[in-house]
């Protein structure tokens, strides 16, 4: 939540045409960076977060002291090695570490603006942060790079942006949300707004925060990030710091106390009301609807080259509909490479120490890179 | 390995769009990347493989030739390489055919049944050939269709698919099949190298 911590901040003047038909204009972009950028400005990676990330993709989060959500694949050394690239990431509007979003107070009134603020969608994310890259005077991304939600941006940003990135990775991602991902996000977005302290979303006003709400929420989205396997192997039914059942509706079981850990520690660090526009956000993605059902066309213009990777275990986001983005480039010759990674963890094998997955995409990017650095020359 | 990577790059034209189908580890796609072509693509079916691929930076597809090559358009790559694999598949027809719709020319290279050191091991020994290019026993071999450099030749002219050249080696001896020396070569070369369309 908006903490008082010095984040790197830019206002974009420029009005902003939302979807919804609503125009915003001098609102905040928090970001980070991590790197240098080279003199050529040719090392400059856009990541883009997923529904729970922020701007904070490396090292420590000053605001959760916590890890940066993608410390595995960004960093000194890392596959995406910030001694070589220059990694840009900006929290999206809608969201809660500093960019315009429902916890954004409304300077006038001296409240947060709750559900006033209007109905974003990822097209929008990814236009507010193109101004970013703009004041950051950055002509081309090497890359763009994202997985989940981040995903959806790089596809809607090379279909937006066909000239601004040489290199688009989307993973673990979708063109268009599923039903089954619909009723995952509109399940947690029930469960905030029957909580009696989300005050239809002016909670703040109150001093309220519909805390159990956004819990129930996070444990329900956190299963559906793992697969039945992973929960197996690593709960079974082991029982939590006990020998034998209480007969109660206690935590017995350790899943059930991994869930309500996970619910607990997230309701301190995230916005319920960013968690309902965020899910719809997502929700409302449909990249081939935007492009007359062919998505296809969403690409036709651009020479970006592609790199698609799924998960073995990804129920989410399955392989399948990965693999309609690789068919829907393949049938224009786009430039595109596929790989599913064989992975246990489920949706949030992109997030974890998966070996091969890290060694893949970090060995991609850095032979693409020299590559593509050689043709230069 | 080396001779075939040769014939196959000499058949091809330079700065044009390649598919390489099967793929493997990307070797030849190497190969033809720093002698012939920027522009080539791989598709191949194992994962460890595909890996090996994209960590040497080769755009490669992870897929299956039978069922993934409907997705690229009609004539959309100028040579499309099918390098020792088409005895491996369920229907070699219809790979043959898919081939011929995504490339404007197609090379197949097979590995010949018809060889005489393959004959004589059935002849002789009784039991199924197993050689240095062929070297699985037959409970665990994944070569479905073997067939000779004589069965794809009829091939081709019963289906109608002109050939442009074809090209027998032998060890590291290279030499040309025509109608009249089919048999001949048929018998004595290990490897049967073929530039087709449809």
């Amino acid at each position: 939540m908006n903490k008082n911590i010095d984040t790197k901040k830019i206002i974009i003047s420029n009005p902003l045409k939302l979807d919804c038909g609503k125009e915003i204009n001098n609102f905040p972009i928090a970001y980070e960076t991590y790197g240098e950028l080279n003199s050529e400005k040719s090392n400059a990676i856009l990541v883009f977060h997923a529904l729970t990330g922020d701007q904070y993709v490396s090292g420590k989060n000053p605001i959760t002291n916590k890890d940066g959500w993608w410390n595995y694949v960004v960093g000194e050394n890392k596959p995406i090695d910030t001694n070589k690239f220059f990694v840009i990431c900006a929290n999206v509007i809608g969201g809660c570490m500093g960019s315009y979003g429902p916890s954004t107070i409304n300077e006038s009134t001296g409240k947060q603006i709750g559900t006033d603020f209007p109905i974003i969608t990822i097209n929008d994310m990814v236009n507010a942060q193109y101004e970013l890259i703009k004041y950051l005077e950055i002509e081309k991304l090497f890359a763009v790079v994202g997985g989940s939600m981040g995903g959806m941006q790089v596809l809607q940003f090379v279909a937006n942006f066909p000239d601004k990135a040489k290199l688009a990775i989307p993973i673990a991602c979708t063109s268009s949300h599923s039903a089954q991902n619909i009723a995952f996000n509109e399940l947690g977005r029930q469960a905030i707004m029957a909580d009696s302290k989300w005050e239809n979303g002016f909670y703040s006003n109150y001093k309220l925060n519909p805390d159990k709400g956004l819990a129930v929420a996070r444990m329900a989205a956190h299963i559906t990030y793992l697969s039945e396997k992973g929960l197996q192997e690593k709960f079974g039914r082991k029982l939590q710091d006990r020998d034998s059942l209480r007969y109660g509706f206690e935590a017995d079981f350790q899943i059930e106390s991994y869930l309500r850990y996970q619910g607990s520690v997230f309701v301190d660090r995230f916005d319920a009301n960013s968690y309902l526009y965020i899910t719809r956000a997502m929700d409302y993605f449909d990249l081939s609807k935007q492009y007359k059902g062919n998505l296809s066309d969403a690409f036709k213009e651009t020479k970006t080259k592609f790199f698609v990777i799924s998960f073995t275990s990804d129920w989410l986001y399955p392989t399948s509909e990965n693999r309609e983005i690789v068919i829907a480039l393949n049938s224009i010759g786009a430039d595109v490479g596929f790989v599913e990674i064989e992975s246990d963890k489920g949706h949030d094998s992109f997030l974890l120490d998966v070996p091969s997955f890290l060694k893949t995409l970090g060995d991609y990017i850095n032979s693409t890179y020299k590559v593509i650095n050689e043709r230069r020359i | 390995m080396k001779e075939e990577f040769n014939i196959i790059s000499n058949l091809i034209e330079e700065n044009t769009r390649v598919l390489d189908v099967g793929c493997g580890n990307g070797d030849l796609m190497k190969f033809l990347q720093e002698n012939k072509t920027k522009d080539i693509r791989g598709l191949e079916i194992s994962k460890e493989k595909v890996q090996n691929c994209l960590s040497k930076g080769l755009t490669v597809i992870e897929g299956n030739a039978e069922s993934d090559l409907k997705q690229f358009p009609k004539s959309s790559f100028d040579y499309v390489i099918l390098s020792q694999t088409l005895q491996a598949f369920l229907n070699p027809e219809l790979v043959i055919n898919e081939l011929l719709k995504v490339g404007k020319k197609v090379i197949v290279t097979i590995p010949n049944f018809g060889y005489w050191r393959v004959r004589l091991q059935l002849l002789f020994k009784g039991t199924m050939p197993v050689t240095e290019n062929l070297p699985h026993e037959w409970y665990n071999t994944p070569n479905l269709h073997m067939c000779t450099i004589k069965d794809f030749y009829n091939f081709c002219s019963s289906k109608n698919i002109k050939i442009f050249k074809s090209i027998a080696l032998k060890k590291s001896r290279i030499s040309e099949i025509n109608k009249s020396n089919l048999n001949y070569k048929n018998l004595d070369s290990h490897l049967g190298i073929f530039l087709i369309e449809s």
